[in-house]
């Protein structure tokens, strides 16, 4: 996972467009002021702007051009274009298919637990009670946990003979001590346990998230509604969820983002298990075995996806605004 | 009391609103009724059981790093510690190839932290406070990279780190996991000199300071908390990476990171699974991160508050 989902949220489109309205105090770049701004500013942003282009514009504009060759290190054969052959024969490796399957059943599965749950662990931190701090704390606890090390702690907590988990089920009789069972190796229930140590990461991210959207509602709200006899359970559905909209549309969209590409809970868990495999996992396959050209057309596919919810998400978001 | 004070010998209700507002005030008196005790505890139960879903996996993680596998692999689990050892966290620390990865990854962490940290600050004072043409499509760039995955250039910047005879070195992960970090950086303290007000640095100007002392002396020091908080949210990213560690280096070598080398943790022999020892490397791992973060929780909350409120 490049960027941290938990590092994302600072990050809104509206603040972009904020970002390049002018304050009014430019005084035009015909200025000697002016002139004398526009040189510093592009010097200053220079060095930035060459990193990124270089490490991130450069070889995202190369994997598109790589998934029409054979390219592949370590390999004597010339490299060639070959058209549209590897996304071909991608969409003819079943494996691949049953990776997007994959990919988006963790998506739509997880994304929707993770919004359901963060709304009830928003719901209960923005009610008053004492030790309120603490428990915000403590809920922080999972989303500081690298995702490599919660793949490594759930999967102790799975393990089939000495798992905390079957050991519980066990003892609530859910379960026969005789034939435990093997959450990761199951094929059945693989993906569900992916899912389970994904939901139990990003809760925080998504409660957070929620709980600043649910703080910008002014209180009076809930008076008038009070007053008019307005129960919880309608008050939520009426106020609460209109109101907290665009906060939850941010942190749905930045979650599917991030659960559309998932790689590392995934290959720490379960590597390269047909069971589990995500795009991204069938990508870094490709390229580990060093067979560039292929392994670009499903990085490219990745792209597109993730490039066109990311469009919805902005395009939504210019909506909220007028 | 709200009694007396709503009371109709005292002032006249005129509404029916205001007589709701009244009966609401009288229903509120009754707290010990069945149903609102009931509602509590409830209340309670759930926070608790947030409390315990959320603390439990790494709580269990200690406990099994510091119970004897004598006692470890024994049916049915105890929840408390049974026996205690350090055993585990002393043979972590003593393997070679473990300590090496923690170093690599302070290493690579904190060298990518610091260069973005660098680079970023001084781009993102000019997109934040100069006017120049351009600065639009460069935040624009910039927004869309914070956004994009890593796994989509995977495949290029393989190539590029082979060509570069980088492959397998701590510099190859520098470089790359700039793609993620610095695009970040720019982002986050653009907003950030964004939102501080005008008049900073014109009356620096009006003293005759250039910009860029203007920048040095005035608000580089006031954007050291915005710089603090950047810099552990890029420091975790960075600590936590784990795809391009593993493609760009050689997963049981030397030059790999913390998380590709807790990955591949096995045992001595092929059958030996150690579960311990896993738990305590996994410790060591998270502690540094936990702590960061819990000093500065209450700007992090509030900097995730900023970004969801203005979205």
């Amino acid at each position: 996972m490049a960027l941290q989902p938990e590092a994302q949220p600072l990050v809104t489109s509206q603040a972009a467009v904020s970002a390049t309205k002018s304050k009014g105090r430019w005084a035009g770049p015909d200025s000697a002021i002016g002139r004398q701004q526009e040189r510093l500013g592009w010097m200053l942003v220079v060095p930035s702007v060459l990193i990124v282009l270089l490490v991130a514009v450069y070889p995202l504009i190369r994997t598109f051009y790589l998934s029409f060759t054979n390219e592949r290190l370590g390999s004597v054969r010339p490299t060639r274009w070959v058209g549209w052959d590897n996304y071909t024969r991608l969409f003819d490796d079943s494996l691949f298919r049953h990776s997007m399957i994959n990919t988006i059943e963790f998506t739509v599965i997880s994304v929707a637990i993770e919004t359901v749950l963060g709304m009830v662990v928003a719901l209960v931190i923005h009610s008053e009670f004492k030790g309120r701090g603490m428990v915000r704390t403590a809920i922080l606890v999972p989303w500081a946990v690298p995702t490599v090390v919660s793949a490594l702690l759930w999967q102790w907590m799975f393990n089939d003979f000495f798992g905390v988990i079957n050991s519980i089920l066990i003892r609530l009789h859910l379960m026969s001590a005789s034939h435990p069972k093997s959450w990761t190796a199951d094929p059945s229930t693989a993906l569900g346990a992916v899912v389970a140590v994904d939901v139990w990461k990003t809760i925080p991210f998504m409660a957070l998230l929620l709980l600043a959207g649910l703080q910008v509602i002014p209180s009076d709200v809930y008076e008038a509604a009070r007053v008019d006899g307005a129960s919880k359970w309608y008050q939520f559905w009426t106020i609460t969820l209109p109101l907290v909209r665009p906060a939850l549309l941010v942190a749905l969209i930045f979650r599917t983002l991030d659960a559309f590409r998932i790689f590392d809970l995934i290959y720490v868990m379960m590597k390269y298990s047909p069971a589990t495999m995500s795009i991204a996992v069938y990508t870094q396959q490709q390229i580990g075995n060093q067979r560039i050209g292929f392994g670009s057309a499903p990085a490219v596919i990745i792209f597109l996806c993730v490039g066109f919810l990311a469009f919805i998400y902005t395009r939504l978001i210019k909506v909220e605004e007028v | 009391m709200a009694a007396t004070e709503a009371s109709p010998t005292q002032r006249i209700v005129t509404s029916r609103d205001e007589l709701n507002q009244i009966a609401s005030r009288y229903r509120k008196k009754s707290k010990h009724s069945f149903g609102s005790v009931t509602r509590k505890m409830l209340f309670w139960l759930l926070i608790a059981i947030i409390v315990i879903y959320s603390l439990f996996p790494f709580y269990w993680a200690i406990v099994s790093s510091l119970t004897p596998d004598s006692l470890l692999y024994k049916t049915p689990v105890k929840f408390w510690p049974q026996a205690f050892t350090w055993d585990h966290y002393s043979q972590v620390l003593r393997d070679g190839g473990f300590l090496r990865a923690l170093l690599n990854s302070t290493i690579v962490s904190t060298v990518t932290v610091l260069l973005a940290l660098f680079f970023g600050t001084v781009g993102a004072y000019a997109l934040g406070r100069l006017h120049f043409r351009g600065r639009t499509i460069i935040l624009y760039l910039i927004l869309s990279m914070t956004m994009f995955p890593a796994v989509a250039i995977i495949g290029s910047l393989f190539i590029f780190v082979r060509q570069l005879h980088l492959y397998n070195t701590l510099i190859a992960l520098i470089i790359t996991y700039l793609s993620f970090s610095l695009p970040f950086t720019v982002w986050v303290l653009t907003n950030f000199f964004k939102a501080m007000p005008d008049e900073l640095e014109q009356a620096a100007m009006v003293d005759g300071a250039t910009p860029l002392r203007a920048l040095w002396q005035i608000l580089l020091p006031m954007a050291v908390p915005g710089l603090v908080t950047t810099g552990l949210l890029a420091f975790i990213a960075a600590w936590s990476e784990f795809l391009y560690a593993l493609t760009f280096t050689i997963p049981g070598g030397n030059n790999t990171t913390v998380q590709v080398a807790i990955a591949n943790f096995s045992g001595r022999t092929q059958f030996e699974q150690p579960f311990a020892l896993k738990m305590a490397a996994a410790v060591v791992v998270t502690i540094p991160l936990l702590v960061g973060v819990l000093l500065v929780q209450r700007r992090i909350v509030s900097g995730l508050t900023a970004g969801a409120i203005k979205g």
